[in-house]
């Protein structure tokens, strides 16, 4: 009888720091000894209040920092020092849509793949199937400035989404839309992560926001440290959300405080 | 009425060509003209002498070469200078020690006259062609290398690490990317330099060269020939304005994507 051995975990946070040199040359220290793994498929949102870290850590995991002391290992890699290794397996969403202005929709959904050496009309074909997807058929050709807030992060999820990541990491994506149009796209986000079964890092500072996408919950305490941690907010009932809700709001108030 | 006029108006390389321009020109002709009927040849010749003696410079082989030369030495040497400036901007970009060597002796040479270089390269070189070249590039680099430079400075923080997270390669970041960020600036930098490199390349022409506009110029002077000084200024002047047409073009067609506001200041 054989014994599966447990998957290792797709990130892996290992007593991380990171600290920043400030303009008078004094240090600022940004992740303090950080710790934490997440499994594969899971969607984790990362909470904390501004300036508490949750960005750099995001970056850390992206591989666009490099961590002061500990071990970021991504997928069983140093996403900084194997930068090329990640090719093709990271889909970002960023806060604000960071779509190239020189390039229509359609160009901009298939920046990654064209990156990757995926060819033309594959690449477009993929482009093409999932602005359609995201509502957006009709619009391949408009620019950035011609689309409103909600479609141009629409473009922005497809262009994640299209080379069909591993990993998606989301730094306040919906944050700078309505009510509605936030609400509408988190759902469609949701959809789409159920569908493609990728690994989620979802960072916000809105408690609310946490709660609805229903994943694993970890809030940050400054400089970024876990302080509070709920493994599964998917089923919970209206009493038990209340108490997560309470017990968040109380460690970002000890947090403000100090 | 007001909008009607400001419609009105031709295309030309893809450009709208508004007509009061056309009228602003077509008005100083006529100036020009009533000008000449009181004033001797040798100060005002009339608008129609001075279109004969343009009509004469491309009638001549040796008229017509010396405006083409004139022509591709300016874009010999605004090239040369693009290319060079490019290069220095570049290494600026990367390199902050090459910065700090390279960004005053580009701030030096701005202070150089054209005259200087004209006499210097004529001291330095013997032939003319590189005398010209040389002249065109030292005047024209320094424009060159801080407009490329500011462009790729001000490229987006937010797009790079956008682009970056896709693990590009150094071509494709270029490509994608850096290109299409500092060509807005390279087209601004060509216009601006087809201007000076059209005054300079006159000089130059002046003093070390034995064909082209500037000698021609230096020819009527010797002989009093206004209408033929006018009709090669205009050579000069439609070189430069067929030229940032193009330029123009470009820029209309790779810039597209600007979106344009209603309301102006």
């Amino acid at each position: 009888m054989s014994v599966d051995a447990p998957e290792p975990p797709v990130i892996a946070f290992e007593r991380v720091s990171k600290s920043f040199t400030r303009p008078d040359g004094g240090a600022f220290e940004a992740v303090r000894d950080l710790s934490f793994t997440i499994a594969r498929g899971e969607l984790v949102a990362i909470l904390g209040k501004t300036g508490c870290g949750k960005s750099t850590t995001f970056n850390l995991i992206s591989g666009l920092l490099r961590p002061s002391s500990g071990r970021v290992a991504v997928e069983g890699h140093d996403p900084f020092v194997e930068f090329d290794w990640f090719r093709g397996k990271i889909g970002i969403v960023f806060q604000n849509d960071r779509l190239m202005p020189w390039r229509g929709a359609l160009d901009n959904v298939a920046l990654g793949l064209e990156l990757n050496k995926v060819g033309r009309e594959e690449r477009l074909a993929v482009a093409r199937a999932w602005l359609g997807k995201l509502g957006l058929a009709g619009h391949e050709h408009d620019f950035p400035h011609a689309l409103s807030g909600g479609m141009r992060q629409r473009v922005s999820i497809a262009r994640a989404f299209a080379g069909k990541p591993d990993l998606l990491l989301c730094d306040e994506p919906f944050s700078a839309l309505d009510e509605h149009t936030g609400n509408a796209l988190r759902d469609e986000f949701r959809e789409l992560l159920r569908e493609t079964g990728a690994t989620a890092i979802f960072i916000t500072h809105s408690i609310e926001e946490a709660l609805r996408l229903g994943g694993r919950l970890i809030v940050f305490e400054r400089p970024a440290r876990i302080a509070y941690e709920a493994r599964s907010l998917a089923g919970l009932s209206d009493g038990e959300r209340e108490a997560v809700r309470a017990g968040i709001r109380q460690v970002l108030a000890a947090d403000a405080a100090a | 009425m007001t909008a009607t006029t400001a419609n009105r108006g031709l295309r030309l390389f893809g450009r709208d060509i508004r007509l009061e321009g056309v009228f602003a020109l077509v008005g100083l002709a006529v100036v020009w003209q009533v000008v000449s009927f009181f004033t001797p040849d040798y100060l005002f010749p009339s608008v129609p002498q001075i279109a004969t003696r343009f009509v004469e410079i491309f009638s001549s082989w040796k008229t017509s070469h010396d405006a083409v030369a004139t022509g591709l030495r300016i874009l010999a040497g605004l090239t040369g200078a693009f290319v060079f400036g490019s290069i220095l901007a570049m290494l600026m970009a990367r390199s902050d020690a090459f910065e700090r060597y390279c960004f005053p002796l580009l701030n030096f040479n701005q202070g150089i006259p054209a005259l200087s270089w004209v006499v210097i390269s004529i001291i330095w070189f013997r032939g003319i062609e590189f005398r010209i070249f040389f002249i065109m590039v030292m005047t024209t680099l320094p424009a060159f290398a801080f407009q490329v430079l500011d462009s790729y400075r001000s490229m987006s923080k937010d797009l790079f690490e956008m682009t970056l997270a896709f693990r590009p390669s150094r071509w494709d970041l270029f490509r994608t990317l850096i290109w299409p960020t500092v060509l807005p600036g390279i087209l601004t930098a060509w216009k601006v330099n087809l201007g000076n490199a059209s005054r300079v390349v006159v000089v130059a022409e002046l003093v070390g060269a034995t064909g082209g506009v500037g000698y021609e110029l230096l020819q009527q002077q010797q002989i009093f020939d206004m209408a033929g000084a006018i009709a090669w200024t205009i050579v000069l002047v439609a070189f430069v304005l067929v030229v940032q047409g193009i330029i123009g073009a470009i820029e209309a067609h790779a810039l597209r994507y600007r979106p344009a506001a209603e309301r102006t200041l």
